[in-house]
């Protein structure tokens, strides 16, 4: 195990005033650091460099180690094994035109990250940043200029572009999570519904309440977020936008009001409603409120999730005895069994492309996350995570990473798992009870 | 545990749980003691003294913190099941009878489930618990218009610990007077 201690952030304060310059309706942001732990490793990962970037202006250092954080997003993927800084010696280039290549190739690496942070003015950064392999070929070259409070989404910016460069597939560093927190159990029990970086740094609060909430979604553009909310007693189904608190009920019928999921276009929320008697799956168009009703069928039925294209639901399904995962038309029609291994399968996350899809799997006692793969022809299932309460999985935008929540020492904790199920990470908020991780969209649609 | 021997459990605690609700139904109907029936399933109730002569008159709300039946408010599950257990027909059947003494009285029925399996699933698993109890309430002569069903799923556990006894604990139905 390797362990990458990150400090808390430097100024509470500073954290403060910038929520409350973004975020007017946040209550309060948790400051404390995370602890983040790299379990296992990728010995078929790729070696590479990301040398430290130094600030070279005159105003004031930043908080943000630029390539530190680039290096640890880059790890956490599993497919890179970014070089220990200690290793490098006594270099460190920050230009292309520094690089000393046959000490990098002694060293094993095969490509080198250099940099440097520049003023920008108004108290703002620039950070330079080359990509070269081992035969002086300049991949990348790119300069960022963001104000101070930013530089994290800066850094998470650079490793997305090296990594989409290196693997061909676009990066999810610079990404959001959604997630609950309960601290206290009983009466004296508060919840909130927070949002954060991907990696678990800046969390800030979207809600509270006394009373549970439950299973945030992501609407498409990031800008909102539905969730289960039991502050009027019974079940309701609330939309919120992210950036101004607006808030409206859209579902608070009588029992269950539950598991929202909006359609690709964000037009169409997915939901569990229990008013026929027991649980059914509807679809509810947001401009006019008007229910399709999906499933037809005694028994639960519950956790829809769409299909990349917006035309079919997958959801959890008792009518066969246990719980499993079933596909329908979104229109309604007739459903399809989708898992067959395992006893119980359920709360299903799919990747954008439709061709994976990761659930919580479990018999009695023991609940892992287990990926089907169909993108090879035939299916294929593996296991990421080892247990013995694991749940809530959710896909990153490049499906190239599941979070999911765990139990350790009787409280819930969050994991980033590599989809090759190589390399976990641990995000460990404290002071709470964490779990149901969302995964949110890309910052910036393409 | 394969599929089939599940269908023969759900089957057998179903005939179970009907037979027992039967007999407790008979029971209240032919002026047994509700008391004795809880007495004897293990509560802390120091004796019939404080139950009075249930069967003889109508509750009313001050029985509902004195009477050792009506004490009770918690129905405890098995795993994964909604069938109202035997020893917890008594218990019902006095609620129920609480609702016909009472009819300005309400209940609400919070469902929970323990916090293996997903959490809307149980969220289901809940309702089926509480409407379990509502139905069993109903078939002793409570009314279905005194009574609302919510189902917490894991969300409102009592203990946290990942343990068979704690499991035990969270998954219950509470009996909850909004009226009395």
């Amino acid at each position: 195990m390797i362990r990458v201690p990150f400090p808390p952030q430097k100024s509470f304060l500073a954290l403060v005033l910038l929520c409350l310059a973004l975020l007017p309706w946040a209550a309060f942001a948790q400051q404390r650091g995370l602890e983040l732990d790299i379990v296992g490793g990728n010995a078929a990962a790729t070696p590479i460099a990301v040398v430290p970037m130094p600030y070279q202006g005159s105003a004031g250092a930043p908080q943000t180690d630029v390539a530190e954080v680039v290096r640890a997003d880059l790890a956490r993927s599993g497919q890179f094994r970014p070089l220990p800084p200690a290793d490098l010696g006594a270099q460190r280039p920050t230009r292309g035109a520094d690089i000393d290549y046959a000490y990098f190739r002694t060293l094993k690496q095969n490509y080198v990250v250099v940099g440097r942070v520049l003023d920008a003015g108004d108290g703002g950064y620039r950070v330079e940043y080359e990509l070269f392999d081992m035969g002086g070929n300049r991949l990348l070259a790119f300069a960022l200029t963001a104000r101070a409070n930013a530089m994290r989404d800066v850094a998470h910016q650079i490793a997305d572009a090296i990594y989409e460069k290196l693997t061909g597939v676009r990066g999810a560093f610079w990404t959001r999570i959604a997630y609950i927190v309960q601290t206290g159990v009983g009466k004296g029990a508060q919840y909130a519904l927070m949002i954060a970086d991907a990696d678990g740094y800046n969390p800030q609060t979207v809600v509270r309440s006394e009373k549970p909430l439950v299973s945030p979604a992501w609407s498409p553009d990031g800008r909102k977020l539905a969730y289960v909310s039991f502050e009027r007693g019974n079940s309701s189904i609330v939309v919120q936008d992210v950036a101004t608190g607006a808030r409206e009920v859209v579902a608070a019928f009588k029992g269950i009001n539950g598991a929202p999921s909006f359609s690709p276009d964000g037009r169409r929320l997915a939901m569990a409603l229990s008013k026929s008697g027991n649980p059914e799956i509807y679809v509810m168009d947001l401009a006019s409120r008007a229910l399709t009703q999906v499933t037809r069928q005694f028994g639960i039925d519950t956790e829809p999730v769409w299909s990349a294209d917006g035309g079919s639901l997958y959801f959890t399904s008792d009518r066969s005895g246990k719980p499993q995962i079933y596909q329908a038309p979104a229109s309604g029609g007739a459903a399809t069994r989708v898992t067959f291994q395992g006893s119980y399968n359920a709360r299903a996350t799919v990747s954008a492309d439709g061709k994976k899809l990761a659930v919580a799997q479990g018999s009695g006692n023991v609940y892992r996350i287990a990926m089907l793969d169909r993108s090879l022809g035939s299916s294929r299932w593996s296991m990421l995570s080892p247990g013995n309460l694991d749940e809530s999985p959710s896909f990153a935008p490049n499906a190239a990473m599941v979070l999911y929540a765990a139990r350790e020492g009787g409280r819930g904790v969050l994991y980033a798992v590599s989809a090759d199920a190589r390399v976990r990470q641990r995000l460990v908020v404290a002071g709470g009870d964490v779990r149901e991780p969302a995964w949110g969209p890309y910052r910036l649609p393409r | 545990m394969n599929m089939t021997s599940r269908v023969l459990i759900t089957a057998i605690l179903c005939v179970t749980a009907a037979a027992c609700s039967k007999k407790v139904k008979e029971n209240t109907d032919t002026g047994a003691t509700v008391g004795n029936d809880t007495t004897s399933s293990g509560t802390t109730s120091s004796g019939m003294g404080n139950t009075g002569p249930v069967s003889a008159g109508a509750y009313g709300p001050g029985d509902l913190d004195t009477d050792a039946c009506l004490r009770q408010r918690v129905v405890y599950f098995d795993f994964d099941q909604d069938a109202l257990k035997p020893e917890f027909q008594a218990i019902v059947a006095c609620h129920a009878k609480y609702l016909r003494d009472r009819p300005s009285a309400r209940m609400t029925l919070e469902g929970n489930a323990d916090e293996r399996g997903s959490r809307e699933y149980n969220m289901g698993l809940g309702e089926r618990r509480a409407n379990a109890v509502s139905s069993s309430v109903q078939a002793n002569g409570g009314s279905g218009t005194q009574i609302t069903v919510v189902s917490y799923g894991e969300e409102q556990p009592t203990c946290t610990e990942s343990t068979e006894d704690c499991w035990g604990r969270n998954r219950r139905v509470e009996i909850v007077y909004t009226a009395k």
